[in-house]
């Protein structure tokens, strides 16, 4: 029933985090493949701080947009705490790439709920393959906190059905034609971010 | 959004559902385009703004311009609005009696229902209008037949004279997929205006005439649909049931079902009845998918056709392919496995899966207001004012409802702060006496529909107090500009609305107008105190941008010196996501009550710099931090 052909990624985070821009990329990418895409986007009252998901299935043939619960073969969680939200949405195989930066919402600062103590581990002891590692640190390393994106992307770059070359050239591309200075800088982010996966 | 750069016919292009009705309406001709902005919507008028051979523009409400749009229809040029679903209900007059005239160039709807309310105040089908109004509704099932279907559309309304709704979902208006597009091809019709009032002056009189002309056209609509090519089946080799789709839910049950027939419902009012019953005939049982309503059950049930529906599947939400599975499966008498749980029974429902708990005990996330918004000042006051009945809008300010100000008691549409404040002020009774009544309203939304309500207050001299928070933008759907901005959809200058010649225009007192800056506490609370005693009605406007707009002045961030914080919470009531706690303290006070005491941080890199929050410390703990750098 899974439809074996179709790759499924999950991008998860808040408003602001650059959530879509990466399930944009990855679109993109796998559009110059070839393939057919299709790519959930929320907008509206997301962008004040709320959860935001995109889902992102390409394959032969696309059908439903949203990938079902249980489908999912990569999860890129830009927070801990989303990354534990969705991480269900996993297949028993799926892959959990987390950034480990933590942003507590209004509500636990009002002392309301509390803020998991280690998500990551959480999702670890449900059995799911999770690599997780301090994407800020190393943007900020890097000298631009921004470059999270391409770090999270570089991560993920060895699970695609396409060569990390690829998806790499798409993303320099972009900058090549809209940024040309920074496109040293996020070959540099990408490849740290698939050291720290294999790190990790 | 001022950049002109259509893409190139032909190729394959990744676009939103939002997009392609764009590009759709523009290949098709289309000369004036109109809109309300309106989640899940507003990206459509934004994108058709790129194409310079259209006219667009940001109406004022959904009824406006849908009156536009009928306004170039009837002089001869295709037309086309947008709007989100609760839209419509405000345009339902203008469509109750267009669809009686008919229309003179193409004229088409574009309608989009949240369905699962991602950012609405209710789940409606906007199918509904098809039969109310008697026009054909079409449903894409995804962004290239969106494209299409709206080039479709235009035609479809002038052969049968009726204006024409896309429905769209949020499914189709905020997905990207690969959309095939083409060129555009002028329309012209020969003549300009002709004048004929027998259908256009719709008098009783004339009126009478014309709808048995609108019953004809519902027939002839009818006859098409059992033939056209937007209704299609497509064969499957598991009988055991056939799907009646439309829209998204076609996308969903190919994917859940693959190997079951399917009958994709395009033109899904008139629904193609007799093409329903031959299918019917060739399946074991007939399921219907539909979101959200029950329509096309109802209609087929009473057709004579044995049909399966909301008897299984959800009355609200999306019908993805994980909420069908597991209905069909049960429909089918398959044993359901629990999730997670080892052995599988049916073919339907994954039978490994991760343990579906894991994370649901999470806090939520709810969406909060911006940093240093314009509007967290006001709820700051409004939360400390006791004795207070608040009525409440639609837009940013509605989330003042939530914590930590808890500070609006009333949310129904667009507008409805104002009447209802006075229904509250009039209905009171004899134990909400002294209450103040307050209303709070929008720039975009007391345009919309909130200045007819304002006149009203006046008219029948009510005891009410409005803010109206002027925040220069359409905040709540990303920003759009409006009368208040003083620009229009492309950015260009406009004639700006003064809000106190306004409110002054509506009856309101002069010395009862105050313009506050919602930045500066004292003055805000001062002005609120005073008009709330005030038996009268009061007006107070704040006058400071949304932090979204491209005029808003970021300054020097704040910090917290950790030696002078008291950890007495007063800055965590203003409510600004930048504020943080660091750590909580519990203290027994000399009269021997416990309290919690919690300390801050303020992030400095988000921080914009307000000013609003130092004015609630007491211990002037919070200060500017000089020569700061922003990463
Ligand atoms: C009839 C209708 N049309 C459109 C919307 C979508 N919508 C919700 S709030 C809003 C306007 C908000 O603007 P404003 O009142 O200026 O407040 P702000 O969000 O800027 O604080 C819109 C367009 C709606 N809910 N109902
Ligand atoms: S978008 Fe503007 S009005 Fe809305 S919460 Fe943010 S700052 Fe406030
Ligand atoms: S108001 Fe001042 S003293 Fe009180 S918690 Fe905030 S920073 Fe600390
Ligand atoms: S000054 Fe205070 S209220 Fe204003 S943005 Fe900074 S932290 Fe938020």
């Amino acid at each position: 029933m899974t439809n074996p052909t179709t790759t499924n990624i999950l991008v998860s985070g808040i408003g602001g985090q650059g959530v879509m821009t990466a399930a944009e990329i990855l679109s993109q990418t796998a559009l110059a493949q070839g393939y057919d895409v299709k790519k959930t986007e929320v907008a509206g009252m997301a962008q004040r701080g709320g959860v935001v998901t995109s889902h992102v299935r390409f394959g032969k043939q696309v059908l439903s947009p949203s990938i079902p619960p249980g489908e999912a073969d990569i999860l890129v969680g830009f927070e801990p705490a989303e990354a534990l939200r969705w991480c269900s949405h996993l297949k028993p195989d799926g892959v959990a790439m987390v950034n480990r930066v933590k942003q507590e919402p209004p509500v636990v600062t009002l002392g309301l709920y509390e803020y998991p103590d280690d998500p990551v581990n959480q999702i670890e002891k449900a059995g799911i393959n999770v690599h997780a590692f301090d994407a800020g640190a190393i943007a900020r390393d890097l000298g631009n906190p921004k470059l999270v994106n391409t770090v999270m992307l570089g991560a993920i770059s060895k699970y695609l059905p396409f060569s990390a070359d690829i998806l790499k050239n798409a993303i320099l591309d972009r900058f090549r034609a809209s940024k040309p200075k920074l496109v040293e800088i996020n070959e540099k982010a990408f490849e740290a971010g698939r050291a720290a996966e294999a790190e990790s | 959004m001022n950049a002109v750069n259509p893409l190139p016919a032909g190729g394959r292009h990744f676009m939103s559902g939002n997009e392609a009705v764009a590009r759709g309406a523009w290949e098709a001709g289309c000369k004036v385009a109109a809109a309300y902005p309106g989640t899940p919507s507003t990206e459509i008028l934004e994108y058709a703004s790129q194409y310079p051979e259209m006219y667009t523009e940001w109406s004022v409400n959904e009824k406006v311009s849908l009156e536009v749009a009928i306004g170039a229809s009837i002089v001869g040029s295709r037309a086309f609005c947008a709007m989100k679903h609760v839209g419509l209900n405000v345009a339902s007059d203008a469509l109750m009696t267009q669809t009686v005239v008919g229309v003179g160039a193409g004229l088409v709807i574009a309608v989009a229902d949240d369905v699962g309310l991602s950012s609405s105040q209710n789940e409606q089908d906007s199918r509904f209008w098809g039969r109310f109004a008697h026009v054909p509704i079409l449903e894409p099932a995804d962004a290239q037949e969106a494209y299409e279907f709206i080039k479709l559309a235009f035609g479809l309304s002038e052969q049968f004279g009726t204006p024409v709704i896309v429905r769209m979902t949020t499914r189709i208006c905020h997905v990207k997929g690969v959309v095939v597009a083409g060129e555009r091809k002028e329309f012209r019709l020969e003549q300009g205006f002709e004048k004929n009032p027998a259908k256009y002056v719709m008098v009783p009189g004339n009126a009478k005439k014309r709808i048995p002309m609108m019953f004809e056209r519902e027939d002839a609509l009818r006859k098409f649909s059992e033939g056209s090519e937007l209704n299609s089946i497509q064969d499957g080799t598991d009988k055991r049931i056939g799907y009646v789709t439309s829209g998204p839910t076609y996308m969903h049950v190919r994917e859940a079902f693959p190997e079951a027939p399917v009958i994709k419902l395009g033109l899904s009012y008139p629904p193609p009845m007799e093409m329903i019953r031959g299918f019917a005939a060739g399946v074991e049982q007939l399921v219907v998918v539909e979101e959200v309503e029950p329509l096309l059950e109802t209609e087929m049930k009473a057709a004579g056709i044995k049909v399966t529906g909301k008897e299984v599947l959800p009355r609200e939400g999306e019908l993805a392919p994980h909420v069908l599975r597991p209905a069909i499966a049960g429909l089918l008498g398959e044993e359901l496995v629990a999730e997670a749980a080892g052995e599988k029974k049916s073919a339907l429902v994954p039978s490994v899966r991760i343990d579906v708990n894991i994370g649901k005990n999470l806090f939520p996330r709810p969406p909060t207001m911006c940093v240093a918004c314009p509007h967290l000042g006001i709820y700051y006051c409004l939360s400390k004012i006791r004795n207070t009945t608040i009525s409440g809008d639609i837009g940013c300010y509605t989330l003042g409802a939530g914590h930590p100000w808890n500070a609006l008691d009333t949310t129904i549409c667009m507008g409805a702060s104002m009447g209802v404040a006075l229904g509250m002020d009039k209905g009171r009774v004899e134990a909400d006496a002294n209450k103040r009544i307050i209303g709070v309203i929008g720039d975009s939304t007391f345009m919309h529909m909130g200045m007819q309500g304002l006149l009203d207050i006046t008219y029948n001299r009510g005891n009410v107090t409005i803010l109206l928070l002027d925040n220069r933008t359409v905040g709540m759907t990303g920003g759009q500009d409006n009368p208040a901005s003083g620009r229009d959809i492309h950015g260009d200058d406009s004639p700006q609305v003064d809000f106190r010649k306004l409110c002054e225009a509506l009856g309101v007192k002069p010395e009862r107008i105050h313009v506050v800056n919602p930045y500066e506490l004292p003055t805000l609370f001062k002005a609120l105190r005073e008009e709330v005693k005030i038996p009268d009605t009061s007006v107070i406007i704040t006058d400071q941008p949304c932090v979204l707009v491209d005029f808003y002045k970021v300054k020097a961030p704040y910090v917290v010196e950790d030696d002078k914080c008291t950890g007495c919470k007063n800055c965590l009531d203003v409510g600004c996501p930048a504020i943080y706690v660091t750590r909580r303290e519990t203290v027994v006070k000399p009269n021997g009550k416990e309290k919690e005491l919690a300390f801050v941080r303020i992030d400095s890199q988000a921080c914009t710099g307000c000013d609003l929050c130092p004015k609630t410390c007491g211990p002037d703990a919070i200060v500017q931090v000089e020569n700061f750098t922003r990463q």
